[in-house]
């Protein structure tokens, strides 16, 4: 049973790995550039820095992180389920879209007919080849969303009364928010910019192409992050020894995030002109809201891994930490994620905040920021997932375990250095991101210093990587092969008691997911689109 | 309803105190401390920006005493104009378009921070009480010499 699901699950994560591979060469060459290395174009295969920039973006942030999400729901769903997918078609019809317009998109970038970074904010013009295939990436990955919940829901027909498993109920949450909240850039894709960079449409209208953007962008953010909550909720305790602490909250965790992860998109937009400040202090405030079921995770999965570290011996207040198993490289890398996520929400809260956002918009610090999220929170709890998901599909041991602790350990202490360094650069001079330093016209001697640092965590995040690849290919070619293979890990409830029926709603919350959205959204986008003006033209400005 | 452990249900409410608190403290800042962003200013065709309006021949303006708007072009990749002398003690009130692609304008040791879009003004104003030299710099990526675009505003001393 599961066979074609591991089948499928594993191309999208092969794909996945190509990605980050990829995208994660040009990374560091960025933290160099600032440092007075530049290695471009001679480490990069001729790739200038924002070409490059670009490149890291859009494969390290959509392409290894929605490839890999899809792939690992591919298991959680029919897992959590115990139940094969019910229209394999559809996963494979995914599959093959967002393949398809990886390709598209990669031949834009890699000739550099597409260097306008991952937001490609218009005017700036693109070759059509990367909007469509970006769209076919994004719109692909509906399609094995809809196989999943033809799965869903014929086994609710078949289980009626019966709660909903965890596991495939949070990958099932976290596939609808990514389908609400991706009508924002799929309408700018398929409304403006597709049409656009055919000729078929004379101009654009940037800031109505910026709002529909961010209505998926700061969301994306909880795309990604949501499968990493999916293995610290309900697999990471089990891989401690422990149990999930409250089931309840779990689930409403993740109702919580479809509620309010869409709405919160205008603190993106703090300092643009054409929307007013009233409708900006909304967003600010929602995007606080969406903090609560954060801390929740925080209260639960903490008091889930300690139930673990006390049943493995560990003692005290705080002395039971100790008891965990850090030595695990699958452990460790999580771990080590959560400790950066604390970090990352807070850095957050910063930008989140309506008034402070203005001491760090487009700065350094931001950037710092989402390299605490999306590339550890996320990246390096994805790495330890595939600690264990590697054995798992492939029937081999993990290759050199050691290597997989030292680059979860260095993956940590490198971000920690760069990241660290770039908010403070960020915080202290106001340093902007996404340009290169070491040759703009404004550079304060009093700046070096912390851009050197971040440039030595960024070569440390390059061995790091380097040693990640190492194992993953090691695994594949080299791993001993298992008697039998490695299982999913999943964790028991601990003290199981009733859920709620309004806790298996999908009415109940996607109501108020919409509700909100409306109320919180719908009169700004009304307003943006009944003035629309698409009369800015196109521009190739690299 | 559902059971929640005491722990986790003080936990919560100390969140959600946190929050309110947080929410308040924005409140506060916002509008006693009159910090502003950029709102609902004007449209303007970037076509001809750089031929007819207040932007084809940008600069600065004087309203009153001690009161002056500022007209800036930014275009790829440069501002016009680029340098720009004002007397202490003086407030102004900036006002930034492009004729082109997106651009960032941040004016370094004021709140004078925006996005500068094409078919946009940005508005925002700011006092200059002491002399002394602001830079000021594009932090919205706008092609390949993004990085050269900067200027300066020279606060004079007051006569």
């Amino acid at each position: 049973m599961f066979a074609r699901e591991r089948a499928l699950a594993s191309w999208y994560i092969g794909i996945a790995l190509a990605a980050l591979a990829i995208g994660t060469w040009f990374g560091p060459l960025q933290a160099l550039e600032h440092a007075g290395v530049n290695l471009y174009p001679a480490a990069s295969g001729g790739v200038t820095y924002y070409q490059g920039l670009t490149i890291h973006g859009v494969l390290n942030a959509l392409v290894w992180t929605t490839f890999f999400i899809v792939g690992f729901f591919t298991l959680t769903v029919p897992y959590g389920l115990n139940r094969p997918l019910d229209a394999p078609g559809l996963n494979v019809a995914g599959l093959i879209l967002m393949t398809v317009g990886t390709v598209l998109t990669a031949f834009a970038l890699l000739t550099n007919n597409g260097t306008v970074l991952y937001t490609f904010y218009p005017p700036m013009q693109a070759h059509w080849t990367f909007y469509l295939g970006l769209t076919l990436v994004v719109a692909g990955s509906w399609v094995p969303g809809w196989g999943f919940y033809v799965t869903a829901w014929r086994w609710r027909r078949e289980h009626p009364g019966e709660r909903t498993p965890l596991i495939a109920l949070a990958s099932l949450i976290t596939m609808v928010l990514w389908q609400i909240c991706t009508i924002g850039v799929a309408a700018e894709m398929l409304g403006m910019l597709i049409p656009w960079s055919l000729g078929w449409l004379g101009g654009t209208d940037p800031l109505l192409a910026r709002t529909e953007f961010w209505f998926t962008g700061h969301a994306l953010v909880y795309f990604w992050l949501l499968p990493a909550y999916v293995s610290w909720y309900f697999m990471l305790p089990k891989q401690a020894g422990g149990k999930l602490f409250s089931e309840p909250l779990a689930r409403l965790a993740f109702w919580l995030f479809l509620v309010l992860s869409t709405p919160v998109g205008l603190h993106h937009q703090f300092l643009d002109p054409g929307i007013s400040p009233a409708w900006k202090a909304v967003h600010a405030f929602i995007t606080y809201g969406v903090f609560f079921p954060s801390a929740m995770t925080a209260f639960t999965v903490i008091a889930s891994l300690e139930i673990g570290a006390r049943a493995r011996g560990g003692r005290g207040l705080f002395g039971w930490m100790r008891a965990l198993p850090w030595g695990d490289p699958s452990y460790a890398a999580q771990n080590l994620a959560m400790i950066m996520f604390a970090f990352g929400g807070i850095g957050g809260l910063v930008n989140a905040s309506y008034a402070v956002n203005l001491a760090v918009h487009n700065t350094l610090f931001v950037a710092g920021h989402f390299h605490l999220t999306v590339a550890t929170a996320v990246t390096l709890t994805f790495m330890g997932i595939l600690y264990w998901l590697l054995p798992h599909l492939t029937g081999r041991q993990l290759w050199a375990p050691r290597l997989a602790l030292v680059q979860a350990y260095s993956w940590f202490i490198g971000m920690a250095v760069m990241s660290g360094a770039m908010h403070l650069v960020g915080l202290e001079y106001v340093v902007p991101r996404r340009v290169a330093l070491s040759q703009a016209t404004y550079v304060e001697p009093a700046w070096h210093a912390l851009l050197n640092d971040a440039a030595v965590g960024g070569v440390i995040l390059w061995i790091s990587a380097a040693l990640f690849f190492i194992v993953v290919a090691g695994t594949l070619v080299a791993g001993t092969r298992s008697a039998a293979r490695v299982e999913m890990p999943v964790a028991d409830v601990y003290q199981p008691a009733p859920v709620p029926a309004w806790l298996d709603n999908w009415r109940l919350w996607l109501s108020f997911a919409v509700l909100l959205i409306l109320l919180a959204y719908g009169p700004v986008l009304v307003n943006l689109i009944g003035t629309a003006q698409l009369n800015v033209v196109g521009r190739r400005v690299w | 309803m559902m059971h929640v452990d005491r722990y986790e249900r003080r936990w919560m409410i100390a969140t959600g105190v946190t929050l309110a608190v947080f929410i308040l403290a924005l409140a506060v800042t916002a509008v006693i401390g009159g910090i502003e962003l950029p709102g609902v200013s004007e449209r303007i065709a970037p076509s001809t920006v750089s031929t007819s309006g207040p932007f084809a021949n940008p600069g600065l303006r004087q309203l009153g005493p001690g009161r002056y708007e500022l007209f800036i072009r930014e275009q790829t990749w440069a501002f016009v104009p680029n340098e720009v002398h004002v007397p202490a003690g003086s407030s102004v009130t900036f006002h930034l378009t492009s004729p082109d692609v997106q651009h960032g304008f941040y004016v370094e040791g004021t709140n004078i921070h925006m996005m500068v879009l094409p078919g946009q003004v940005s508005s925002l104003t700011a006092a200059f009480p002491r002399p002394g030299t602001h830079q000021f710099w594009c932090d919205e990526y706008c092609g390949i010499a993004h990085q050269i675009m900067s200027g300066k505003i020279v606060v004079d001393p007051a006569r």
